[in-house]
């Protein structure tokens, strides 16, 4: 659209009319640029609310007076403008709005204009162009779709058998469950800093960053699920407080919008020092966490408990329909059995704590603490779209400001944040005065590129990511006082190097068929807060099972094949070892037959060997005429441990019925994984021929 | 708020402008009612009170349930057909160059069921028939751990030749039951001839008294035992404590909760639940055998093909020729032993009417 700009700077005095407008709303951290010229606001009034307040104020804006009318007249009679047709009636009306007295309510009273010829469109009622509101749609369409292709993906990150598959088929997921964390960037920086390799997959991220380096931060506003969340919690719930004034005050660009940069250096300096911590915060990997080890089983929780009380009704047909539903349910969502997780409920408490905050300050996660959003914020700087921004024209309605996504200074008068837009389209799309135009190549004179942040807080947070290695490691976790109960999945790498590629992303802990991994708390140290390790007590490794290497992203644990894990033609591998209490093992010392233990050893031979012997034990009754109990003989079959044929599946302590403190359990000592936590001679790396 | 206004009013009214209506007392019917009001709360909570009284006491305590038992045997067993069936397939020489079987698992079965009366004595037209193989262990047909899937879909296969309107598939499997049903291959074999294959979930185990001598209140997977026939199809297996197990032990799959407190008293156990479970038929696989470290074996040795299918009316019998097969005796055996005295069959089982086809 042409606008008749040329004689609008005509003779005009910037300095003079930037004093007489009058207190300038400003923000301490968005720069105002030095020609915004007092234009601003000089457009012909529609909303008769500012009328009144802009009559007293008409002296001030002196310069412009005597060129008011007939420029607005002349813009009025122009054909190439969009104005509502009532140019005569607004020529005759004081234009005088200055920018300052249209606050944020003036603007909720714009939208709201008792006008009824302007009551439906807000300001000079100038639509957004069609693209804009065509990429408003694709982007709400792209978002839905890549949050239900996400929970897709989630639901199928899990065993469920299958009647085609021959018995001889290696059990293997039919689908990539783990790309979205294959695409991440953030991931695949760190890991490449801290493992100086790209692991497999990781790679196309690097389309997303490509991608990126279009586009912009298209990521966050169109397809990290994570966000989306974020994006319909905000829009959901706004309180009371978070309405209004308040939303387009939280929706300005803010200086906390800082932190992430520095969690970023933080986690990327911490990944170079050798941790993978940052996963803790990658949007990706927490929306895994919390939702696969907390959300879901928490529903299915809830609904067994609905339909399980459904089935006492005494109605065939409600039970029926109860049956299925579970059935339905344990095929599509969860599965057939109820998952446990290891300390969900802070992981959970985390989510909500997260989501709640968008009541406040919309995208408060994206905002604020995303390193992923971050680390695009700092590539977006190439970016070939984006936006450019007519000042003059902007009357400071603030629409823009109401539903802006990324907190990028969206509004005229002040510079557009590249680095914080998600690209959501809802300001070029609000905008009643055609100032805001998503565009390629746009210039960048009222542009920030470059995430604003301040140099010495930045190396802080680098000190702080570099100190982080040193600090969690003279602590005693890892070195010295190894934690007998880290107890790492089948395949995971030596424990320094699995600390430097755990991104805690739990994918492992959901697809474990037996509930065997669990976020681990400090047992792992600080430093392998919700890493996985596996509690035998909640479910034991499934022997000819390696679904969690195909799912782990970045190669923490490896993809081994059966072969590999079971030892067929080769040592297998191991993760631990059987232990015997004999104080609590019923053939021990309570001379009951059981080993149910050796039943369930899966190895062939098997690890747990039996001795038979003949023992004595006292009968519990007493004896005849009071006489107190008699003692018999008993034949037992006592179980022994082989330490060099046990792989430490666990199902010995899973299944052992001393159920509160099993007789048997497996530690972490005789690992093939690492050289030094081993028992016996023959078995540490050092001794194998290859 | 509107009450405060008009308080604030009154307060601001002169003393003319205040009318009756602001100051008089309440009539006599809206004292009543409001009385009624009250006491109609206080009454519904002291009847509430009485009905959710806590009466104390455990929840521990057993339910008042009768004592259950499901017998699916034939009325009567008539006087022509066989007891125990006996098919046997050449076997094939170890080391020698001789031909493979000379018979399929299924033809096996049609002969051993065909000498007990053919299914249709069995299953009648319309039954919903349960065919309850092994499937407790995630290993592979060729480990034996498992029944094997052609002697499955064979007497899946006949059931519904004989008439059956639905043929169900299920068992409580010991490992991960999706990868048991899966590498077992039974799952597949079974949805390839028409059965309804249900895997063991939470929501499909009811809590019955079974008042055995060691079984009491047990969770039991309700598919296995809601139907018209039930046909156990179990595996002949050495097992380390029981000595052997087959078609007595295999009830054990319809039982959930924890079931590794059994092994204390197993002998008594594979009783009791044989005393709850009477299959119309045993259809017994001793195609492969598990002849050491059963029930689980894992090694491939550990296995010995032996292709032979016994059918019989009888689990003790059927029990007491199987374990000959991998070199036991039924006297070594307790719970044959406790099977018969409880009149659950004979352990003699050269006493039946034996054929061997």
């Amino acid at each position: 659209m042409t606008q008749p700009h040329g004689h609008e700077h005509a003779g005009v005095s910037l300095a003079g009319s930037v004093r007489a407008l009058g207190p300038v709303e400003t923000h301490a951290d968005v720069e105002p640029i030095p020609w915004k010229t007092g234009r601003v606001g000089r457009v012909p009034a529609i909303d008769r609310q500012t009328w009144g307040e802009s009559s007293q104020e008409g002296g001030k804006t002196g310069s412009f007076a005597g060129g008011g009318p007939t420029e607005a007249s002349a813009r009025a009679s122009d054909p190439s403008t969009s104005l509502p047709v009532f140019p005569s009636s607004c020529s005759s009306e004081n234009r005088a709005v200055s920018a300052a007295a249209v606050s944020a309510s003036a603007s909720a009273a714009a939208a709201a204009s008792p006008s009824k010829r302007a009551s439906r469109l807000p300001g000079s009622g100038i639509p957004p162009r069609r693209i804009a509101v065509i990429l408003k749609w694709a982007r709400r369409v792209c978002q839905v779709g890549f949050l239900a292709l996400f929970l897709y993906f989630l639901f199928q990150t899990g065993f469920r058998g299958s009647f085609a598959a021959r018995a001889d088929a290696p059990v293997r997921l039919p689908l990539p469950v783990e790309a979205f964390l294959l695409a991440d960037p953030f991931v695949a920086a760190m890991t490449v800093l801290s493992t100086h390799t790209v692991y497999r997959g990781l790679l196309w991220s690097v389309g997303l960053l490509a991608l990126t380096m279009v586009f912009g931060r298209v990521f966050c506003g169109w397809i990290c699920p994570f966000g989306t969340l974020h994006h319909f919690f905000g829009w959901l719930s706004p309180s009371k407080h978070g309405r209004g004034a308040a939303r387009v005050e939280a929706n300005k660009t803010h200086s906390y919008q800082r932190a992430k940069y520095y969690l970023l250096y933080a986690f990327l300096v911490a990944g170079v020092a050798g941790s993978a911590i940052g996963g803790l915060f990658d949007p990706i990997c927490i929306a895994v966490r919390s939702i696969g080890l907390g959300v879901i089983p928490g529903l299915q929780y809830l609904s067994h408990r609905a339909l399980g009380a459904a089935q006492d009704v005494h109605s065939r047909g409600v039970q029926t329909a109860a049956d299925h539903t579970q059935d339905f349910l344990a095929q599509t969502v969860w599965q057939s059995k109820q998952f446990y997780f290891h300390q969900t409920w802070f992981i959970v408490f985390l989510l909500v704590a997260v989501l709640f905050a968008n009541r406040f300050i919309p995208r408060f996660w994206c905002r604020v603490l995303c390193p992923l959003g971050a680390f695009l914020g700092v590539f977006s700087r190439f970016a070939l779209f984006g936006m450019t921004k007519d000042h003059a024209k902007c009357t400071d309605c603030n629409l823009c400001l109401v539903h802006c996504q990324g907190a990028d200074s969206p509004q005229g008068g002040v510079k557009w944040r590249q680095d914080e837009c998600h690209m959501c389209m809802n300001c070029e799309n609000a905008c009643p005065e055609d100032v805001i135009k998503f565009t390629f190549l746009p210039n960048r004179r009222s542009t920030v590129v470059a995430p604003d942040t301040q140099r010495r807080t930045a190396l802080a947070a680098v000190g702080a990511g570099a100190l982080f290695l040193p600090a969690a490691r003279v602590a005693d976790a890892l070195d010295v006082n190894y934690h007998p109960k880290v107890i790492r999945p089948p395949g995971a790498v030596e424990e320094r190097a699995f600390l430097e590629r755990c991104i805690r992303c739990a994918e492992c802990m959901k697809v474990c068929p037996n509930n065997a991994l669990h976020p681990a708390f400090f047992e792992a140290g600080v430093e392998g807060l919700w890493t996985p390790i596996l509690i035998a007590r909640i479910g034991y490794c499934e022997y000819s099972c390696v679904l969690c290497g195909q799912v782990c992203p970045t190669g923490a644990i490896q993809k081994i094949s059966e072969k590999e894990k079971m030892g067929q033609g080769q040592a297998p591998i191991k993760i631990g070892t059987a232990f015997y209490d004999h104080g609590r093992c019923l053939p021990w010392s309570m001379q009951t037959p059981c080993i149910v233990c050796e039943e369930f050893c899966p190895t062939s031979p098997k690890a747990i060997w039996v001795e038979e012997v003949d023992a004595t034990v006292r009968d519990s009754k007493p004896g005849q005429d009071g006489a107190p109990p008699a003692y018999k003989t008993v034949h037992l079959q006592r179980p022994h441990v082989d330490p060099s044929l046990c792989v430490g599946c666990g199902a010995c302590e899973k299944v052992c019925p001393v159920q509160d403190q099993p007789a048997v359990y497996i530690t972490s000592v005789g690992e093939t994984r690492s050289k030094t936590n081993v028992i016996l001679l023959e078995n540490t790396n050092y001794n194998q021929k290859s | 708020m509107r009450g405060y206004e008009s308080i604030v009013n009154i307060r601001d009214k002169s003393a003319s402008e205040v009318s009756k209506a602001d100051t008089a007392k309440p009539t006599r019917r809206e004292a009543i009612g409001r009385l009624a009001g009250a006491l109609g709360v206080l009454g519904a909570a002291a009847a509430g009170g009485r009905l959710l009284w806590d009466r104390g006491g455990y929840d521990v305590a057993a339910s008042n349930d009768s004592r259950q038992v499901r017998d699916y045997r034939l009325a009567e067993r008539d006087a022509v057909h066989a007891e125990l069936a006996i098919a046997r397939a050449a076997p094939k020489e170890l080391g020698d160059d001789s031909p493979g079987p000379s018979a399929t698992p299924e033809q096996l079965v049609r002969r051993a069921v065909e000498a007990m009366g053919t299914m249709a004595k069995f299953v009648s037209r319309g039954d919903i028939v349960v065919v309850k193989p092994n499937i407790g262990w995630d290993r592979m047909p060729i480990h034996a751990a498992n029944s094997n899937p052609d002697v499955v879909a064979a007497v899946i296969k006949l059931a519904f030749e004989a008439g059956a309107k639905k043929v169900i598939v299920a068992d409580g499997s010991c490992n991960d039951p999706n990868r048991c049903f899966q590498r077992s291959g039974i799952w597949r074999a079974a949805y390839d001839v028409g059965a309804e294959v249900v895997l063991p979930q939470e929501h499909r185990f009811r809590t019955m008294r079974l008042k055995g001598d060691v079984l009491d209140e047990w969770p039991v997977f309700t598919t296995l035992v809601d139907a018209d026939k039930v046909i156990n199809v179990p595996i002949a297996k050495h097992h380390n404590l029981a000595k052997f197990t087959a078609a007595m032990k295999n009830w054990y799959g319809v039982l959930g909760g924890r079931r590794n407190r059994l092994h204390q008293n197993i002998d008594t156990s594979i009783a009791d639940l044989a005393t709850f479970m009477r299959p119309t038929l045993v259809v017994m696989d001793a195609w492969r055998v598990l002849v050491r470290n059963g029930p689980q074996g894992g090694n491939i040795d550990d296995a010995r093909d032996m292709h032979t299918v016994v059918a019989s009316v009888d689990q003790v019998a059927a029990d007491a020729f199987g374990c000959t097969l991998i070199g036991q005796k039924p006297e070594n055996l307790p719970y044959l032993a406790m099977g018969e005295k409880r009149g659950l069959g004979t352990m003699r089982w050269e006493t039946l009417r034996v054929r061997q086809v």
